[in-house]
C-alpha cells in the first residue's frame, strides 16, 4: 500500500535530531507495550509482516504524530481484537468478559532467553532456484498494491544490479495476509543513486534495497 | 468516518484513566501537540494509565505473563546494547582472521562473540575503507540489528533519517558532524528485508597499541550506524 510508512525520498521532514545518552526507553510505558507486543507475538497469531502492515494501516496524519511506541501499541490492540485474543469490550472496559478461562501465557519467563538468543529465522531451507544472477541487471517492477509490501515506492520502475543472493526467505506481501510463505530468493540490489535520484545525487553513490524475486523483472 | 484508532487507543483507558483527568496538560510527553480537536492532547500519565490497564487486562486473561515482560525489559535495558557490536568491531580490528570471518558469514563469526538472536537472525557486516563509506537505514519502520546495537534510538526510527537517508545521505551525515569528500563512494543500505547491517568501521590511527578492551571502549553505536567514524580518543558522553 502507498503509504506514509513509506518515507525513502522524502524531503520536508525536518533535520535529524540526536538525543544524548538517549535512555532505551523513554518512559516506563515504552517498555511494557515493547514486552507486550513481543509476549502476545508469541501466540502466533499473526507474524512480522502482519504487524508491520497493521501498523502501515494507521492513517497517516495520526501516524506521523504518534510517538513510536504509540504505534506499536496501535497495532497490537488491532490484531489482538481481530485475532481474537481479546474482545474490544474487553479493552474498553479493562476487565475480562465474564466466563472466559484463564489461560497460560506462551511466552513465560523461562522462555525469554530461548526468544532472545534463537529470534525468529525468516529463511527457509527449501530449493527454490534463483531466478536472476549476480551481476545481471534488473528493474524493480511498477508495482502499487493495496496490501503490504517490502518494495519501496522510491525503487519501483528503477533499473539495477543484483549484488548479492542472500538465498530463500518468506515473501513478506502474502506472509502479512497469511497468504502463505512462498518462498523466494532476495537479493541486495545496487542502486546508483542517480537512477534514482538524477543529477543532484554524487555519482559514485548507491542505494542498496534488499528486494525478493517478485520484486523484480529483467532489465 | 468511523472512529479513529486514537478514539480506539482513548477508550482503551477510559476507565483506567478516569481519577487522572483533571490534571490533562497542554502537549504530550514528547513535546508535540496533536492535531486532533477532539482529543486534547495526552499527557503521560494517560498512556500509562492505558497500558498499565492493557497489562493487567492481559495478566488476568493468561494472555501474557508480567515476569516474562519484566525479562523482556530488562534483556534490552541492560543486556543487549551497542557494547556487544563494539566488542565485534574491536575483534575485527585486532584480529585479521576474525574479520575476514565477520565479512563472509556475519552470523557465526558474531555467534563466536556470544551474540545473535532477535532482530539479528540474518546479519550482514559491511566495511568502511577511506573510499567506501555505508550506512544504514529502514526506510519502511524501524528494521534494526538489536543483537548488536541493541533497541534503535528514536532518530534512526523518525521521519527524518527514514527518509532523507535515501535521497541526500551526504546531507544527513552532515547534520551527525560527518563532511565526506566527493571522492569517497556511499553506500546505503535500506534494511527491507529480515537482513540487518552493522556497519564495520575504520580503525583510527593512533590506536595501534591499544589492547582489544580499550579498543572496544572507543567504538561509537553511531559508527556502527554509519552515521559517524570512530574518533581517535572517545568523546565525553558520546553515543
Amino acid at each position: 500500500m502507498n503509504g506514509v510508512h513509506d518515507m525513502g525520498g522524502l524531503q520536508d521532514m525536518g533535520p535529524v535530531q540526536e538525543e544524548k545518552n538517549e535512555p532505551v526507553f523513554h518512559h516506563p510505558w515504552e517498555g511494557r507495550v515493547f514486552a507486550i507486543t513481543r509476549s502476545m507475538s508469541a501466540w502466533r497469531k499473526w507474524n512480522i509482516d502482519t504487524l508491520r502492515f497493521q501498523r502501515e494501516l494507521i492513517p497517516p496524519a495520526e501516524y506521523l504524530t504518534m510517538s513510536y511506541y504509540e504505534i506499536w501499541l496501535t497495532g497490537l490492540l488491532e490484531l489482538s481484537v481481530k485475532s481474537g485474543l481479546v474482545a474490544r469490550a474487553e479493552i474498553e472496559t479493562g476487565k475480562p468478559a465474564g466466563g472466559s478461562p484463564k489461560l497460560t501465557p506462551a511466552l513465560t519467563a523461562d522462555k525469554v532467553p530461548l526468544l532472545v538468543a534463537h529470534g525468529t529465522p525468516a529463511n527457509r531451507n527449501v530449493p527454490v532456484a534463483p531466478q536472476f544472477q549476480v551481476g545481471q541487471r534488473v528493474r524493480a517492477r511498477n508495482i502499487n498494491p493495496l496490501g503490504h509490501t517490502r518494495l519501496p515506492r522510491y525503487a519501483r520502475g528503477r533499473f539495477g544490479t543484483i549484488e548479492i543472493d542472500r538465498g530463500v526467505f518468506v515473501f513478506p506481501d502474502t506472509n502479512a495476509e497469511f497468504l502463505g510463505e512462498k518462498p523466494q530468493r532476495l537479493y541486495s540490489v545496487r542502486f546508483n543513486a542517480r537512477e534514482l535520484w538524477g543529477e543532484q545525487s554524487s555519482p559514485r553513490d548507491s542505494v542498496y534495497v534488499d528486494l525478493w524475486d517478485d520484486y523484480l523483472e529483467p532489465a | 468516518m468511523k472512529a479513529t484508532r486514537r478514539d480506539f487507543l482513548t477508550t482503551a483507558a477510559t476507565a483506567a484513566g478516569a481519577a487522572a483527568t483533571g490534571n490533562f496538560a497542554k502537549v504530550d510527553d514528547h513535546g508535540q501537540s496533536h492535531g486532533h480537536a477532539h482529543e486534547h492532547q495526552v499527557v503521560p500519565s494517560d498512556m500509562a494509565l492505558r497500558v498499565k490497564s492493557l497489562e493487567s487486562l492481559l495478566v488476568e486473561k493468561g494472555l501474557v505473563d508480567r515476569a516474562a515482560l519484566d525479562a523482556l525489559i530488562d534483556t534490552y535495558e541492560h543486556k543487549v546494547g551497542p557494547r556487544n557490536g563494539a566488542q565485534v568491531v574491536a575483534r575485527a580490528w585486532a584480529d585479521p582472521a576474525y574479520k575476514q570471518r565477520l565479512l563472509t558469514d556475519a552470523d557465526k563469526a558474531i555467534a563466536e562473540l556470544g551474540y545473535g538472536g532477535q532482530q539479528g537472525e540474518h546479519m550482514v557486516v559491511v566495511e568502511n575503507t577511506p573510499t567506501v563509506h555505508n550506512m544504514v537505514v529502514c526506510t519502511l519502520c524501524s528494521c534494526y540489528p538489536w543483537p548488536v546495537l541493541g533497541l534503535p534510538p528514536v532518530w534512526y526510527k523518525s521521519a527524518p533519517y527514514r527518509s532523507r537517508s535515501v535521497i541526500d545521505p551526504r546531507g544527513v551525515l552532515r547534520e551527525f558532524g560527518l563532511e565526506l569528500s566527493e571522492n569517497i563512494e556511499v553506500r546505503v543500505w535500506d534494511s527491507t528485508a529480515e537482513v540487518r547491517y552493522l556497519v564495520l568501521p575504520e580503525r583510527p590511527s593512533g590506536t595501534e597499541s591499544l589492547s582489544e578492551a580499550e579498543l572496544v571502549a572507543l567504538v561509537t553505536r553511531d559508527s556502527m550506524v554509519g552515521v559517524a567514524k570512530v574518533p581517535a580518543r572517545k568523546k565525553e558522553g558520546a553515543a
